[in-house]
C-alpha cells in the first residue's frame, strides 16, 4: 500500500515548509496519512483529490473532538462546503494546529472555529453551540438553559469591550492571548 | 524621469511574475473582488443578501490579515474609480506590502512616508504621461529597489504567519521569489555586484542550511511517539510531565558528557591504575569483603575507591602525554554544572514567559477562558474525551455557583480556626520530619563506628528519608480537608507544603552531614599528624640505615597505609544512597501502587461484592505534582552531589531513561484518565521555578564546601591544598603569562569587587524601576483603549437610531481620518467625500474627535495585550498616499 503511494516532489516538500510551520517530518507524515485516507485511484494525483469529510474524522486524532466537523469545515477549500480537504487544506489544519504555530495564527483559527455561523462575531447562537460541544452530546452532563444564560451572560460581561452582545475577533483574541494555556492545548499533532 | 522608469520595470516585474497581472485588474476594479480574494471562504451569497452587516463584517474582514495599514490602503484603493487601471492597484499593492514593514520599523516608516507623499504629489502627473526612458540606475533608486527586494524578502520569511488560504499563501510566496530573484541580480553594480550576488548566494544557503538544521533537530527529539500516545490517552497535562522529564533528561544528558568527557574518561585513560597509591586501593583490612554484594550496594568496599567517587581522584597537576590538568578540570567542571544548570533553566524560563501570554491573572477572564480554551484537542481518547466534558461540565456549573455565592460564607470562625489548626499540625509535622531526620543521621554517626550492623541499621537514613517522603504528602493531603479550599487553591497549598517538607528535610540532613563533615576533620588532622609523624619516623630509619640513598617512598603496599576519612567520599556516599533509594521507592510504588492496584481492580472484580472499578479501590490516577516534585527534587540531589561523585550524574541518566519507559508503560497500562484537571500547561513556569529555587538551594553548600572547607589531605584532586579553588589560582601563578597572573590579582582585589556588585545592584534597581514603569504604562493605555472604545460604542449606539447611511459611511471615515491633511483628500476623488450626506459637518466632527486616539475606531483589531504596541503605533500616524516612489 504505501510503496504505491505517490512521493511528493522535492520543491514542493520545500515551498510547503516555507508557506507552513511544519517541518520536513511532519510534512511527510501528514502526506503518508493523506495517501492512506484517499481512494486509491485518486492516488497518483494527490494535489488535486480531495478527502471526504468524513473519511477525515476518521482520523484518531479528530474523533473525539468535538468541533471535528468545524475544524474540516473551516479548513476545506471546497466550493461545495461539504467540509472535504486537499492536502493543502490537510496542511493548512496541520500547521495552524502545530506545536511551533504562533497564537495570532491560533487564536485566529480558533475563533473561526467557533464562529459557527460564520458571520464574523461570535453572538450568543454561537456560545450556545460552543458550550453544547464543550459538556458533551449527553444529557446528564448538559446545563439547563438558566445556567447556559448564566453562562454567556458572564463570559459577555468578561469578553465583550464594546459591549455590542457578541465577540468579535480582536476581543476574543485579547481574552486568548492572555489565557495562559491556549497555546499549549490548541494542538493536534499527527 | 528615473522614477518612471522604474515604475516601467515594477510593471513589468509584476506582469512578467504572471500570475500577478490577472489579480492587479481585479484588485483595481473592485474592492469587492479583491476582499473576496482576501478572504475567499467567505460566502458572497451572504454579503449581498445581508446588507446591513456588510459594513461590518467589512471592516472584520480586513482585520482578519492583522495589518492595520492593509486597512487603510483598501479604504484608500475604494476611493479612487477604477479609471488609473492597472496603474493604480500596483501601486496600491505595493503599499499593502510597505505596510508590513510599517508596523517593524515605525520611525523609519514614517519619514519614508513624508518624502513618498512629496513625490507622490509630482509624480502622478509625470507618470500618466512619460513611459520610460532611463536606463541606468541612480543610487537612490538602488536603495529603492533594495528595501523592495527586502520587503519581498521578509514576506517570504512571514508568510506563514498569514492566516490565508494555502493556495494564496503558494501565489505570494511565488510571486515575491520571482521578484527577488529577478531583482537580485540587478542591485550593485561592478566589482560590489559579484560581491552582492555572492552575498545573495551565502544567505540563500544559509537559509537553506538552517531549515535543515532545524529538521534535523526536530528529527532528534526522542520519544515524539510515546508523548503524543500520552497525550491523546490523558490530555495534555499529564503529557507535560513527560514532556518536562524528556526536558530533565536532555540538560542531564548534557552534564552527564561534561562530567564523563573531561574528569572521568581522562582519569580512566591517562591517570594511575587501580592500586598504584593508596587513595586508589581497597584497605587491606576491608579487602576481604570488598567484592560482597551487600557491601557493593552500599557503596563500599571497591565501589568506594572506583572514579565513581571523589577520593580516588589523584592531585597530580597534569595526567598523561597530553598534559591534562585534572583537577583544575574536576573543579571547572563541577562549577559548569552549576552554571550550565542555571543558564538553561533561566533560558526555559523565559522563553516560556514570552509565550505564554501572562501567567494569567485569574478573576480576568474565568469564563472566557473556561470557554474558550478548556478544551484540549490533543485528546483522542473516546473516554478522556467524555472525562472531559464531565469536568468542563462540573467547572462550568462550579463557577457559576462560585460567581453567585460569592460574598456567602456561613461560619467564617470555624473555618479559621480550621485553617489554623491544619497549618499548626502542618508546621509540627514538618518539624518532627526535620527532628527526625537529624535524629537518624546522629545515630548512623554512631552506627559507623560499629560492625555488628544489620541492613536496616545501615540504611536507616535513606530508608526513613523515602518513608517521610511517601508519608508526609499524604498526610498534608488529609490535614489539608479541614481547610476546605478552593481545589486550585488547595493544590497549591498542597504543592508548597511538599516542597517546604522536601526541602526542609534535605537540608537537615545536608546539615548533620556538615556536624560530620567537621568531627572527620578533627579525626583527620590527629591522622594526618599520625602519618607525617610516622614518615618522618620512616625517613629518620631509612637514612640512618642507608646514608647514600634518599627519598624513596616507603616500601610499604598502598593498601596499608593509614588513611584519613575523606569527607569527600562520604558526602558523596550519602547522596548516592539516597538516590538510589528514591529511585528504589519510586520505582516500587508505580509498581505496587499502581501495577498492583490496577491488578487487583481488573482481576478481582469478578468475584467482589461491589464493584471495585467504579467503587472504592478503583484504578490510580497519575499524580502529576508529586511526580514532578519528586523529579525536582531528584535533580536537587544530582546538583548537590555530583561535586563529590561525579558518577551520580550517569545514574541519574539512566535513571530518567528507565523511568521514561517505565512511567510511560505504567501511565498507559494501569492509570484512568484524570477526572479533575490540572493544568499544568507548558507556559506554567511554575515547575521550572521550584526548579530554580532548588538549584540555587543546592549551590549554597557546594560553594561552601569549595571555598571555605579544607579538602582531605590524602583523597581527592585537591589533596594538599588549603582549599579547593587554590588549583585556579596556582593554574594561573604556574601557567598564564605572568601579565594575567598580575590582571586576576588586580580583579580579584576586594576594592573592585565590591563597586561591581554595587553596579548590578544599582542595574537591578534600575532595570526593575524601568519594568515597573512599563508595566504601569501598558495598563495606562489599556485604560484608555478601553474608554475610547466605550466612548466609539456609545457614539455609534446613538446614531444608530438616526441614519443607516450614515453609519455605513462611518464606518468607512475614520481611517480617512487618518490621512492627516485635508489637501490630501482633494487629491482623492469626490465621490467618498461624505458631502453627499447633509450633515457632513457634523460627521466630520466626529470623525476628528474619534481620530485622537488612532485606535479609537470601532472594533479594535489588534489585541492590548503585552504583546500589542502602543495605541499610538499600531496604526502608522499619517498613512499618506501610497508610496509611489
Amino acid at each position: 500500500m504505501g510503496a504505491t503511494a505517490s512521493k511528493l516532489p522535492k520543491d514542493q516538500l520545500s515551498e510547503y515548509q516555507e508557506l507552513t510551520f511544519l517541518t520536513k517530518q511532519e510534512i511527510l507524515l501528514a502526506h503518508k496519512r493523506f495517501n492512506e485516507l484517499l481512494e486509491r485511484e485518486d492516488r497518483q494525483q494527490i494535489g488535486g483529490s480531495r478527502v471526504p469529510m468524513n473519511k477525515i474524522l476518521t482520523l484518531p486524532e479528530l474523533k473525539s473532538n468535538p468541533f471535528r466537523r468545524r475544524i474540516c469545515q473551516v479548513f476545506s477549500t471546497s466550493d461545495l462546503r461539504d467540509g472535504s480537504l486537499s492536502f493543502e487544506d490537510f496542511l493548512d489544519l496541520l500547521s495552524a494546529f502545530s506545536d511551533s504555530a504562533t497564537l495570532e495564527i491560533k487564536s485566529h483559527y480558533a475563533f473561526r472555529i467557533f464562529d459557527f455561523d460564520d458571520d464574523g462575531t461570535l453572538d450568543t447562537g454561537d456560545l450556545e453551540k460552543l458550550v453544547n460541544c464543550l459538556t458533551g452530546e449527553m444529557d446528564n452532563t448538559r446545563l439547563t438553559s438558566e445556567e447556559m444564560k448564566q453562562l454567556i451572560n458572564n463570559i459577555l460581561e468578561e469578553s465583550d469591550i464594546d459591549k455590542d452582545g457578541t465577540v468579535n475577533l480582536s476581543e476574543f483574541q485579547h481574552v486568548i492571548s492572555r489565557s495562559p494555556d491556549f497555546v499549549s492545548s490548541f494542538k493536534i499533532v499527527l | 524621469m528615473c522614477f518612471c522608469y522604474l515604475v516601467g520595470i515594477e510593471i513589468d516585474g509584476e506582469v512578467d511574475s504572471a500570475e500577478a497581472a490577472g489579480k492587479q485588474g481585479k484588485a483595481a476594479a473592485s474592492e469587492d473582488g479583491e476582499d473576496e480574494d482576501e478572504d475567499e471562504d467567505r460566502p458572497r451569497g451572504r454579503r449581498a443578501a445581508n446588507r446591513k452587516k456588510a459594513a461590518q463584517k467589512q471592516v472584520e474582514e480586513d482585520s482578519d490579515d492583522e495589518i492595520p495599514q492593509r486597512r487603510s490602503a483598501g479604504n484608500r484603493r475604494r476611493g479612487k474609480p477604477g479609471a488609473n487601471g492597472g496603474e493604480n492597484g500596483e501601486s496600491n499593492k505595493r503599499n499593502k506590502r510597505g505596510g508590513k514593514k510599517q508596523k517593524q520599523g515605525k520611525g523609519k516608516g514614517k519619514d519614508d512616508d513624508k518624502s513618498n507623499r512629496k513625490k507622490n504629489s509630482s509624480e502622478d502627473s509625470k507618470s500618466e504621461g512619460g513611459e520610460e526612458e532611463e536606463e541606468s540606475m541612480s543610487e537612490g533608486e538602488r536603495a529603492r529597489l533594495m528595501e523592495e527586494v527586502e520587503e519581498k524578502k521578509k514576506l517570504i520569511a512571514n508568510i506563514r504567519n498569514k492566516p490565508w488560504r494555502m493556495k494564496r499563501r503558494l501565489k505570494h510566496l511565488k510571486e515575491a521569489q520571482l521578484f527577488v530573484d529577478k531583482f537580485e541580480g540587478a542591485l550593485g553594480k561592478g566589482k560590489g555586484r559579484k560581491l552582492y550576488a555572492y552575498k545573495v548566494m551565502m544567505m540563500k544557503k544559509w537559509i537553506k542550511f538552517q531549515r535543515d538544521f532545524e529538521n534535523f533537530k526536530t528529527a532528534c527529539i526522542p520519544w515524539e511517539r510515546k508523548i503524543k500516545e500520552v497525550e491523546s490517552h490523558f490530555g495534555s497535562s499529564v503529557a507535560s510531565y513527560f514532556i518536562f522529564l524528556r526536558w530533565m533528561y536532555g540538560m542531564n544528558l548534557v552534564l552527564f558528557s561534561l562530567t564523563f568527557g573531561l574528569v572521568v574518561i581522562p582519569e580512566v585513560l591517562m591517570g594511575l591504575p587501580y592500586g598504584s597509591i593508596p587513595r586508589k586501593t581497597v584497605p587491606r583490612e576491608e579487602q576481604d569483603t570488598a567484592m560482597d554484594y551487600s557491601v557493593l550496594t552500599d557503596f563500599n568496599g571497591y565501589c568506594k575507591y572506583s572514579v565513581l567517587f571523589y577520593g580516588y581522584y589523584n592531585n597530580q597537576r597534569t595526567i598523561g602525554f597530553l598534559k591534562f590538568r585534572l583537577p583544575l578540570s574536576y573543579l571547572m567542571v563541577g562549577i559548569g554544572t552549576f552554571g550550565y544548570s542555571l543558564m538553561v533553566v533561566i533560558r526555559t524560563m523565559a522563553k516560556n514567559a514570552d509565550v505564554g501570554g501572562g501567567d494569567g491573572e485569574d478573576s480576568e477572564f474565568t469564563f472566557a477562558w473556561k470557554m474558550f480554551t478548556s478544551w484540549d484537542y490533543l485528546i483522542g481518547n473516546a473516554e478522556t474525551a467524555d472525562n472531559k466534558y464531565a469536568s468542563i461540565t462540573t467547572s462550568f456549573k462550579e463557577s457559576i455557583v462560585d460567581e453567585q455565592e460569592n460574598q456567602k460564607d456561613e461560619n467564617i470562625h470555624l473555618r479559621r480556626f480550621l485553617r489554623v489548626l491544619a497549618n499548626f499540625l502542618i508546621t509540627c509535622t514538618l518539624g518532627g520530619s526535620g527532628y527526625l531526620i537529624y535524629f537518624v543521621v546522629k545515630r548512623s554517626q554512631e552506627f559507623a563506628n560499629r560492625d555488628d550492623l544489620g541492613w536496616y541499621e545501615k540504611n536507616e537514613l535513606e530508608i526513613i528519608m523515602s518513608l517521610l517522603g511517601l508519608v508526609g504528602p499524604m498526610l498534608f493531603e488529609t490535614i489539608a480537608e479541614l481547610e476546605e479550599y478552593h481545589p486550585r487553591i488547595a493544590l497549591k497549598w498542597q504543592l508548597g507544603r511538599i516542597f517546604a517538607l522536601f526541602l526542609g528535610n534535605l537540608y537537615t540532613f545536608l546539615l548533620a552531614l556538615f556536624d560530620e563533615v567537621n568531627a572527620k576533620l578533627e579525626e583527620e588532622k590527629d591522622i594526618k599528624n599520625a602519618s607525617i609523624w610516622f614518615m618522618k619516623e620512616y625517613f629518620a630509619n631509612f637514612t640512618a640505615n642507608n646514608p647514600n640513598e634518599t627519598g624513596t617512598p616507603p616500601p610499604i603496599e598502598p593498601a596499608d597505609v593509614i588513611r584519613g576519612p575523606c569527607w569527600e567520599t562520604t558526602v558523596g556516599i550519602e547522596f548516592v544512597k539516597l538516590t538510589i533509594s528514591d529511585i528504589q521507592v519510586t520505582y516500587l510504588t508505580i509498581l505496587i501502587g499502581d501495577f498492583l492496584r490496577a491488578l487487583i481492580v481488573r482481576f478481582l472484580n469478578y468475584c467482589w461484592c461491589w464493584d471495585l472499578e467504579a467503587g472504592w479501590p478503583s484504578y490510580g490516577e497519575f499524580d502529576i505534582s508529586g511526580n514532578v516534585l519528586g523529579l525536582v527534587f531528584n535533580q536537587g540531589m544530582i546538583w548537590m552531589g555530583s561535586f563529590y561523585a561525579p558518577g551520580l550524574v550517569g545514574i541519574n541518566v539512566l535513571r530518567l531513561l528507565t523511568s521514561m519507559y517505565y512511567q510511560c508503560w505504567a501511565v498507559m497500562a494501569c492509570n484512568v484518565p484524570h477526572e479533575r484537571v490540572f493544568k499544568a500547561s507548558k507556559s506554567n513556569n511554575f515547575y521550572m521555578g521550584l526548579l530554580l529555587l532548588i538549584l540555587f538551594l543546592s549551590l549554597l553548600p557546594v560553594v561552601y564546601t569549595i571555598m571555605s572547607l579544607p579538602p582531605s589531605f590524602d583523597c581527592g584532586p585537591f589533596s594538599g591544598k588549603e582549599r579547593m579553588f587554590d588549583v585556579i589560582i596556582e593554574t594561573i601563578e604556574l601557567d598564564l603569562p605572568s601579565f594575567l597572573g598580575t590582571l586576576f590579582s588586580y580583579a580579584a582585589n576586594p576594592g573592585l569587587i565590591i563597586p561591581a556588585i554595587l553596579l548590578m545592584v544599582l542595574a537591578i534597581y534600575y532595570l526593575n524601576s524601568v519594568s515597573e514603569a512599563y508595566k504601569n504604562a501598558n495598563n495606562e493605555l489599556k485604560k484608555k483603549m478601553q474608554m475610547a472604545r466605550d466612548e466609539e460604542k456609545n457614539r455609534r449606539n446613538n446614531k444608530d437610531s438616526t441614519n443607516q447611511v450614515m453609519k455605513d459611511l462611518e464606518d468607512l471615515l475614520p481611517n480617512r481620518s487618518n490621512l492627516p491633511p485635508p489637501e490630501e483628500k482633494k487629491g482623492q476623488k469626490p465621490k467618498v467625500k461624505p458631502g453627499a450626506a447633509g450633515n457632513a459637518v457634523n460627521l466630520q466632527k466626529d470623525v476628528s474627535l474619534a481620530s485622537v486616539n488612532p485606535n479609537a475606531r470601532g472594533p479594535v483589531t489588534q489585541a492590548p495585550g503585552p504583546r500589542a504596541p502602543g495605541p499610538g503605533n499600531s496604526r502608522g500616524r499619517g498613512q499618506g498616499p501610497p508610496p509611489r516612489h
